[in-house]
């Protein structure tokens, strides 16, 4: 009986460019976007047709169906028009680069080399989202970009969020400290649902594919697949409704202050969820 | 002591309270389509949300557990 491997937590450095180390996720990574820039490619050269067809009608009907569900989110299709390109960008870049990674060969087609004493393999292609490089460095775009969002347009207003006067409001003194220690959870948040999600799946599917070779993994796919669509979905909504959320004025915040102190930033960030939903009925 | 027994029992503390969060959501967010089912997409789309916020809980479990594993 062979031993069993699982995948390693780390990415593999393939070859080297310069002292750039090529790594077999930032080559599937670059597969992905080769892919996703075809597909654009693919739209852009044939003329646009009043009545689509093939390739245009889908391309359309997919930015109009995610457009539509995003203002469902923000409640105006201005601000979705806004946030589209970012969060729309999240959510097929995810789930592209996620479903790619469940093709055959990835993570079992590489060289054997010796890491610290014991042989491993280096599988030349490996899951993007399966490297916490890559979900921190989405992680990092979406919560700059919302204080990006949050300073162009509340301007300076934005800062009261996290900084009150603690002579006039103390309890809003501790809540703004809540709120600035939140955004740094976000991060870490962020790209370990993402990382965590994606190689727990992984490491499921090698468990199984080791243990029952045939047929037994085919349901553990398609619980990947749809790992992959809530898990692309749950990173492009969020930093839809943290966008929203720093667009809004902090009074509207006033009201749900009493709700927040309690415990934590995942309650105080619970009750703006909440706001939102109102907002949206 | 072995090392993966730390791993197993901070997974076994982080995840419990997580997964009866999202049984108790989703069983919520059913009760909820249940009683208005034109409302389905929306409820869908808040519990995904919170469901979300209270998986982050697991994840820093993950997190610590990933840190004794490999730290």
């Amino acid at each position: 009986m062979a031993t069993f491997a699982p995948p390693t937590l780390g990415s593999e450095t393939i070859f080297h460019i310069g002292s750039f180390q090529i790594r077999n996720t930032l080559i599937t990574s670059w597969i992905v976007i080769a892919f996703i820039a075809l597909g654009a490619y693919l739209y852009y050269r044939k003329s646009k047709k009043l009545v689509p067809a093939g390739w245009q009608n889908f391309v359309e009907m997919l930015v109009e169906g995610i457009l539509n569900f995003f203002e469902t989110i923000t409640g105006d299709r201005d601000l979705a028009k806004k946030f589209m390109p970012i969060c729309g960008t999240i959510f097929l870049y995810i789930f592209i680069s996620n479903l790619f990674g469940l093709f055959p060969g990835f993570g079992t087609i590489g060289i054997y080399e010796m890491h610290n004493g014991h042989e491993i393999l280096v599988p030349f292609l490996r899951s993007v989202n399966a490297d916490v490089n890559m979900t921190a460095g989405i992680a990092l775009i979406s919560v700059v970009m919302t204080q990006v969002y949050g300073l162009t347009t509340l301007k300076l207003g934005y800062l009261k969020k996290f900084f009150v006067n603690p002579f006039k409001d103390p309890v809003g003194t501790f809540v703004g400290i809540l709120e600035l220690v939140s955004e740094f959870a976000k991060i870490v948040s962020f790209t370990f649902r993402l990382f965590g999600n994606i190689f727990a799946g992984e490491v499921l599917l090698a468990v199984i594919a080791f243990l029952v070779p045939f047929i037994a993994p085919l349901p553990f796919y398609g619980l990947e697949m749809f790992v992959a669509f809530v898990q692309a979905l749950v990173f492009s909504l969020l930093t839809l409704v943290f966008f929203t959320m720093a667009t809004v004025s902090h009074e509207d915040h006033e009201a749900h202050h009493e709700g927040r102190e309690g415990s934590g930033h995942t309650s105080s960030r619970n009750v703006p969820v909440g706001q939102q939903i109102n907002q949206i009925s | 002591m072995d090392k993966n027994l730390f791993v197993a029992l901070a997974m076994i503390g982080g995840t419990i309270g997580p997964a009866f969060a999202i049984g108790m959501l989703a069983g919520k967010a059913m009760d909820a389509i249940g009683r208005n089912p034109e409302a389905a997409s929306k409820i869908q789309t808040a519990m995904i949300l919170a469901i979300a916020f209270a998986e982050a809980i697991a994840i820093y479990a993950l997190v610590v557990a990933l840190i004794i594993k490999f730290v």
